[in-house]
Parts: structure tokens; C-alpha cells; sequence
């Protein structure tokens, strides 16, 4: 065999190998996205009626609570970041990482002091690059959140907007997360998610067609609407964060997915094309072979013809 | 008669829905029966077993199920149980809860303690009903 060739099979080989890994991976993340969508489902309803609660407290009284009180002068704020602890996922890291910057930027711009919190292996090690200072970080969970991991994120997060802002202390909190728009479509976004003005809230879920519950409604509180709001808003921060924690790990798995096809194409047409190349080198080869056939016999041919005669 | 229609979620997920015509919840300032027509109401939950009368499609019984802290809310013959977790009884392994009693005790966790004394009373007052 022509060696030409022999290095053609062997590219052929390699990409092969490759393309069974990337196949492989992308219908692990196709059934995780599966998976993923479905833990969001299953998230709502809790949510749902989380936020009907706090709207009724908002439309019953005017309770002051540190996470729903505007600042008047915000000085500090804290940033949540959701990325990712594995690559294999295209952009998806680095577009939540580069919507974070842009977040940050607006509020330095803004005047404030920012403190990061980062989910993911992946922006951890992006600030360590940097040498960032990052004032909390986890990592470990990313692929399927429990409740318990955004219990612990939102703890560290509720305890700094409730202390006071000379204490090191925030007055906001922003969370940076990837939404999961449909299979093809992630958008990371920036919110702000306290403090929590009760009037949006009370208009957002008024204008949800399921909320069919009259909002006025006189409502009796047990221990006390102070009470009820005290612990009601924690866990209205807690099952946020749980939400956006499913959503990127929802959009995780989908750009993983994505890349990990257009690997899988690409892999294809490369093997298309050394597939090509390698026919060519063979026929090359073949032709070669004839060509030399046929001049030793004409070469034999014609030495005879001349002693013959 | 009316009916309640009862939704208990926790965090994680739906764990039961249905109609009920009486539901015993513990919030703070003690045991809490709630029927139709009670008025509006929100509460914290403590950590309790929660007592459902069933009616309806689902047929006469009753429904335990041991939450973990959360929130009652009760309008117009909706009622929400909200908690963080929450297990039917015959969801609970009682042999676990036992054994997570056991060794809450020797090292003296006094949250887990009280989880597993939760889910020991849930399956136990569904056990003797």
C-alpha cells in the first residue's frame, strides 16, 4: 500500500474514534436537557404559590422588610454568577462570564462596590486567572442542582443584604444566569433580585392569567404579617435562585448538546473529505501501477520485435 | 358540603393534590384546622405532621404527610401547603427515620432530631387512624 494512502486510513480512523465520543455526548446532554426541563416543571408550582404569598402580603399590608427597602444611597451590591464546572459547552460559559462583566461594569459605573459570587468551576477559574477577588464560590453542582445547594448559595447572599453596608454588607443583589429559551436558543441574563419592590411582584403576578385567587383579599396572619414576611422572603430568594441554578443547568446541557453536534458534523465532513483524498491517492496509485505495467511489456515487446527481426 | 382543594408542594416538586374537606396543619401559635370557608390566611408552618380529610374523586380517607417549616395559605377554598420538603407517610421509611433519630441523638443534632421525630409522627398518625 502506497503511503499516501496508509496516512489518509489512518487520519480516517482517528476522526472516527472522535466522532463515536462527540456522538456519544451529545445524546448524554439531549437527555439531560430531557431531564433538566422537567426538574424546572417541577420546580413551579412551589414558585408559583411562593409568589402568590408574597403578593398577598404586599397587597394586605405595608410591611417594611430589609429585602424589599430600596437603599437610598446603594453603595455596595452583590453579583451572582452561574456558570458552569465543565466546558464542552461551546460559548456558554464565557457568554454568562461576559454578561457578568457587562453587569458589573454598569454598576461600578453606577458608583458601587461589587462583590462576586460564582457558581461553576468554570468562573472560578476565570477570576483565579484574573486574580479577582470573589468573595464566595461553589462549585460541584451545576449539572443537576438540588435545593440544598441553592439553599446554601441564597444563605451567605441573604445574610449579606441583611447586614448593615458599613459591616460589609450589600444593598443589592444581581443574579447572572443563563435562561433557557427553547432547545437552540440560551440567552444569559442579568437581574436585579432584591431588594424585591412587593408592587412588581404584585403586578407581575396579576397579569399571569393563573393567578385566579382575588389578590385583595383580607388576609388573616399568623403570627403577624412582619412575621410571615420575615420568613416568606428568604425562601422567595431561595426558590429564585433555585430556578436560575435549574435554568443554567438547563442551558448547560443544551449548548453542550449543540457543540458537541457541530463536532460531530465537522467530524463528518472531514472524513468525507480524507475519504475522497484517500480514493484519489489509491486510484493514483492504481494508475501508476498500469502505467508501469503496461511500459515494461511495451518496453519487452518492442526489445523482442527488434532481435527477431 | 364544600370543599377545600388543597395543593401541597414542596420545593422539589408537587407531593399531593386533591380535595379535602379538613386540614390540620401546626403553625406557630399551635394546631390549625382549617375547613371551607375559612378566612384568608397565611401562616408559618412548623415542623409537623399535616393531616388532610379527604373528599371527593379521591374518596373518604385521611392524608398524612410530615413537612419541614414552610407556609399554609388559604383563600377562597384554595388552600396552599407550602414546604421546603415534604413527605407523604407512606412515602416515610420508618426504619430510616429511626435509625436518622438514633444518630441524631448520640450527636446531638437537634434539626435533624426533630426531622426524624417529624416523619416518626406522620407515619405514626397515619399508622393508628
Amino acid at each position: 500500500m502506497g503511503s499516501q494512502l496508509r496516512v489518509y486510513k489512518r487520519r480516517i480512523k482517528t476522526v472516527s474514534a472522535t466522532k463515536k465520543i462527540t456522538r456519544a455526548m451529545e445524546m448524554i446532554a439531549a437527555s439531560r436537557i430531557v431531564k433538566a426541563q422537567r426538574k424546572v416543571a417541577a420546580s413551579k408550582p412551589y414558585a408559583d404559590e411562593l409568589t402568590a404569598a408574597v403578593t398577598a402580603v404586599a397587597n394586605s399590608s405595608n410591611v417594611k422588610h430589609p429585602l424589599t427597602t430600596e437603599a437610598e444611597r446603594p453603595r455596595r451590591a452583590a453579583v451572582l454568577l452561574v456558570t458552569s464546572d465543565r466546558g464542552l459547552a461551546g460559548g456558554y460559559s464565557s457568554n454568562a462570564l461576559k454578561a457578568g462583566e457587562q453587569l458589573t461594569g454598569e454598576l461600578v459605573a453606577r458608583g458601587l462596590e461589587v462583590d462576586t459570587y460564582i457558581v461553576g468551576r468554570k468562573g472560578v477559574a476565570y477570576y483565579a486567572f484574573r486574580e479577582r477577588p470573589t468573595t464566595k464560590s461553589w462549585t460541584g453542582f451545576t449539572d443537576s442542582p438540588t435545593y440544598a445547594d441553592a439553599k446554601e448559595v441564597a444563605a451567605p447572599l441573604i445574610e449579606a443584604m441583611e447586614r448593615d453596608t458599613d459591616e460589609g454588607g450589600v444593598d443589592e443583589l444581581h443574579i447572572v444566569y443563563t435562561e433557557f429559551v427553547s432547545m437552540m436558543t440560551q440567552t444569559p441574563v442579568g437581574r436585579r433580585l432584591l431588594p424585591l419592590s412587593l408592587a412588581e411582584v404584585a403586578e407581575a403576578s396579576e397579569q399571569s392569567p393563573a393567578k385566579s385567587t382575588d389578590p385583595k383579599a383580607l388576609y388573616e396572619f399568623e403570627p403577624s404579617a412582619e412575621e410571615v414576611l420575615d420568613a416568606l422572603m428568604p425562601r422567595y430568594v431561595e426558590s429564585r435562585i433555585y430556578n436560575a441554578l435549574l435554568q443554567a443547568a438547563a442551558s448547560k446541557h443544551a449548548a453542550t448538546r449543540r457543540a458537541m453536534k457541530s463536532a460531530t458534523d465537522n467530524a463528518e465532513d472531514l472524513i468525507r473529505s480524507f475519504t475522497r483524498l484517500a480514493n484519489a491517492a489509491r486510484q493514483a496509485e492504481i494508475t501508476q501501477e498500469i502505467t508501469e505495467i503496461v511500459g515494461g511489456a511495451s518496453a519487452l515487446a518492442d526489445a523482442t520485435a527488434g532481435s527477431e527481426r | 358540603m364544600a370543599e377545600l382543594h388543597v395543593e401541597l408542594v414542596a420545593a422539589d416538586r408537587q407531593v399531593w393534590s386533591g380535595k379535602a374537606s379538613l386540614v390540620v396543619a401546626r403553625i406557630t401559635s399551635g394546631d390549625i384546622g382549617i375547613m371551607p370557608g375559612h378566612q384568608p390566611l397565611l401562616g408559618v408552618l412548623q415542623e409537623g405532621p399535616v393531616t388532610i380529610r379527604t373528599t371527593g374523586e379521591t374518596g373518604e380517607g385521611t392524608v398524612v404527610a410530615a413537612v419541614h417549616g414552610g407556609f399554609i395559605s388559604y383563600t377562597d377554598g384554595k388552600l396552599s401547603l407550602l414546604a421546603e420538603i415534604a413527605e407523604l407517610s407512606e412515602e416515610i421509611d420508618v426504619e430510616r427515620a429511626e435509625r436518622a433519630l438514633e444518630q441524631a441523638r448520640s450527636e446531638a443534632d437537634a434539626a435533624a432530631e426533630r426531622r426524624a421525630d417529624v416523619r416518626l409522627r406522620a407515619a405514626a398518625a397515619a399508622a393508628g387512624r
